[in-house]
């Protein structure tokens, strides 16, 4: 499994043709204490850049970014009752969605780890 | 009544015994401990004596209601009591400076209520004859008059009843006219700084929304805008001046290049009042833009309404302004046009934004502001709005980083941000800090392109004295922000209540009392002995 981040501060680990999707630590806190987030159910088609979540937290409401496109097959659930899971395991238990890959080329132009990290230190 | 209410949070007041004593009731002198009002009254009290009705047939069958009601008893004055000691917790603009940016909140002259409560406008009824509000009809005409003269532009629709509503109507009006030349297109263009609901506008009047990106001026970048342009492109929409508190000097480029890209253009006219009297907003191409009637005219506003948000519109737009409105005849008389003679008068209009005639109560006094300004005091207002902001943000800039401190005077609103803070000390405990000395806090964390923004609205309404005082706060917090004073981090402190868990409020909100009532027998606050 690999993880990729994009510029705005989503994560994707991939595996295989299906990846999980959620938002990096950093996103969290700068966001502060969030305490709402919608994301797509079964079955949504998102593109790549396109929006597909979204979170709300004591200082704003943002859109969340699929970094790749393709067919959603599971929002967390887990969110609705608790969305504090994205401020405590934004990269764990925090996850947004998993979907299927339309197009694993499309993972070329994301960062890796140690990229994102000099990406948010230039911040 | 020391049991926790639903959100199990009861009041700390009493507990916070700094002086070491506190007192037995928990009040302290004239700052009031107050409880919800259910947990005063019961439902076995109730504030009038009404005989038992004589014949109680129920005519609503299965629909009746079975259970108590459940609402809480009080004699009218201790509800009259229970309402008034909540307000004087409050913080309004009559109390002092309310420095909320993008919210204008600047003093409503007591002038414009006395004309408001003139009986003929007053006791007016959107069905009555209309030969029997000639004066209301006046009235509205007079106001669109002088929204034209004062931006510039072709026609007004004076019914939306609040900004976002504005910008809706505004929004259709472009719509109906793309569509009206077969040309309906798919995307509005808003800039990264815009209000939260000009996306939301655009997305709900069906297009697709598309961000153009800032320069590093706070200023919306024109080539990147010129390079998005095309035949998919509805329209723009770009407040000006923006919510970064600058003018939009391009503005009239950028009109002009949209609409050889055979676009429209919208302006958001949130921040109309930093202009007034010496931009025309029809000069600089716009197309569409609402006025806040409730920020730049002085009516009340806060907690909620009433606002009042007319639309001026260019000559390409005016065709498709809703119904109703009213228009001067060459005789002299004003002539209410609805559906019934709208056929030969403005065939192309969009349909309605609302039932009536929009927000009198605010016409009436916008109007007065207006008329009592006249045109040299108007100019005045916003110059001296300008002013009074552009001193806030030079005798705070050495302390509180200022993101586009050089990229010139400001408008009416000064920004901040808490880039120069010590660890762990954000925005929102400077602005806790702000209720300890005494004020509104500033608007926070907007607009979302200014890491920690505190954006600061004076307005005209201040004296030099006021603004001194306001500025004597913002250092003194500034400092301890930067010096990493831990007690800033659980401001308020002399509030009647510390720092609340807005955390709390959001995720788990109680929105509506389902506790006990007090029980029967509970002594009412009047048996008490009115404390």
């Amino acid at each position: 499994m690999t993880r990729y981040f994009t510029e705005d501060h989503e994560w994707i680990e991939v595996d295989g043709s299906t990846a999980t999707v959620g938002i990096t630590d950093y996103a969290q806190s700068q966001l502060g204490d969030i305490v709402f987030v919608e994301v797509p159910g079964e079955g949504a088609s998102v593109t790549k850049g396109g929006e597909a979540a979204v979170v709300e937290s004591v200082k704003a409401a943002s859109d969340v970014y699929s970094p790749v496109s393709g067919i959603v097959t599971e929002g967390n659930p887990a969110l609705e009752d608790d969305p504090a899971l994205v401020n405590s395991a934004p990269e764990g238990d925090g996850w947004f969605f998993k979907l299927t890959i339309a197009d694993t080329g499309e993972l070329d132009g994301l960062m890796d780890e140690s990229a994102y990290k000099d990406f948010v230190a230039g911040l | 009544m020391n049991a926790p209410n639903q959100s199990g949070w009861r009041p700390t007041m009493t507990l916070d015994r700094r002086d070491g004593g506190g007192t037995a009731t928990g009040n302290r002198a004239l700052m009031l401990e107050e409880p919800l009002i259910f947990e005063i009254g019961n439902t076995h009290t109730c504030g009038v004596d009404l005989p038992e009705p004589s014949t109680r047939a129920n005519r609503l069958g299965g629909m009746a209601r079975e259970s108590e009601i459940g609402l809480p008893g009080l004699s009218e004055p201790e509800t009259i009591r229970h309402y008034t000691r909540l307000s004087r917790q409050n913080y309004a603009i009559d109390l002092g400076l309310f420095p909320l940016g993008s919210c204008t909140m600047k003093h409503n002259p007591r002038l414009n209520e006395k004309v408001a409560r003139m009986p003929g406008f007053l006791d007016v009824h959107p069905l009555q004859p209309v030969d029997t509000v000639r004066g209301a009809l006046e009235v509205i005409n007079e106001l669109a008059v002088w929204l034209i003269e004062l931006t510039g532009m072709h026609g007004v629709a004076m019914t939306p009843k609040a900004g976002a509503h504005g910008e809706l109507c505004g929004i259709l009006c472009i719509r109906a006219a793309l569509e009206a030349r077969g040309d309906p297109r798919e995307v509005i263009l808003v800039p990264e700084s815009a209000h939260g609901t000009n996306p939301a506008t655009a997305a709900f009047a069906g297009y697709r929304v598309e961000n153009i990106p800032a320069t590093a001026e706070g200023r919306v970048d024109l080539e990147a805008l010129k390079a998005r342009l095309g035949p998919d492109v509805a329209g723009v929409m770009i407040t000006n001046p923006n919510t970064c508190g600058l003018f939009e000097r391009d503005m009239k480029a950028i009109s002009d290049a949209v609409h050889a890209a055979g676009g429209l253009v919208y302006c958001d006219g949130a921040n109309f009042n930093a202009i007034v009297g010496r931009v025309r907003p029809g000069d600089l191409g716009i197309d569409a833009m609402h006025i806040n009637l409730h920020k730049t005219f002085s009516t009340p506003h806060g907690g909620g309404g009433p606002g009042s948000g007319p639309v001026v519109l260019s000559e390409a737009l005016a065709p498709y302004a809703p119904l109703p409105f009213v228009t001067r005849r060459a005789d002299g008389t004003v002539e209410l046009i609805e559906e019934e003679n709208a056929g030969a008068e403005h065939p192309h209009t969009f349909g309605r934004m609302c039932a009536f005639h929009g927000q009198m109560g605010m016409f009436t006094r916008a109007l007065a502001y207006i008329l009592s300004h006249g045109a040299d005091g108007l100019r005045q207002a916003s110059g001296d709005a300008v002013l009074n902001a552009n001193y806030i943000l030079r005798s705070c800039e050495d302390l509180l980083d200022a993101p586009f401190g050089a990229s010139g005077p400001c408008m009416h609103e000064a920004l901040f941000s808490d880039k120069d803070f010590a660890e762990g000390l954000s925005t929102l405990d400077l602005a806790k800090g702000m209720i300890d000395e005494g004020f509104h806090p500033m608007t926070m964390y907007f607009p979302l392109v200014v890491h920690g923004a505190m954006l600061v609205e004076p307005t005209e309404t201040e004296s030099k004295a006021g603004l001194d005082q306001l500025i004597l706060a913002l250092r003194s917090l500034a400092e301890r922000a930067r010096s990493g004073d831990e007690s800033l981090k659980t401001a308020p402190h002399f509030a009647p209540r510390r720092r609340l868990d807005e955390t709390l409020a959001a995720r788990k909100p109680v929105l509506a009392w389902d506790g006990p009532l007090a029980p029967a027998g509970t002594p009412t606050l009047s048996e008490q002995g009115g404390s």
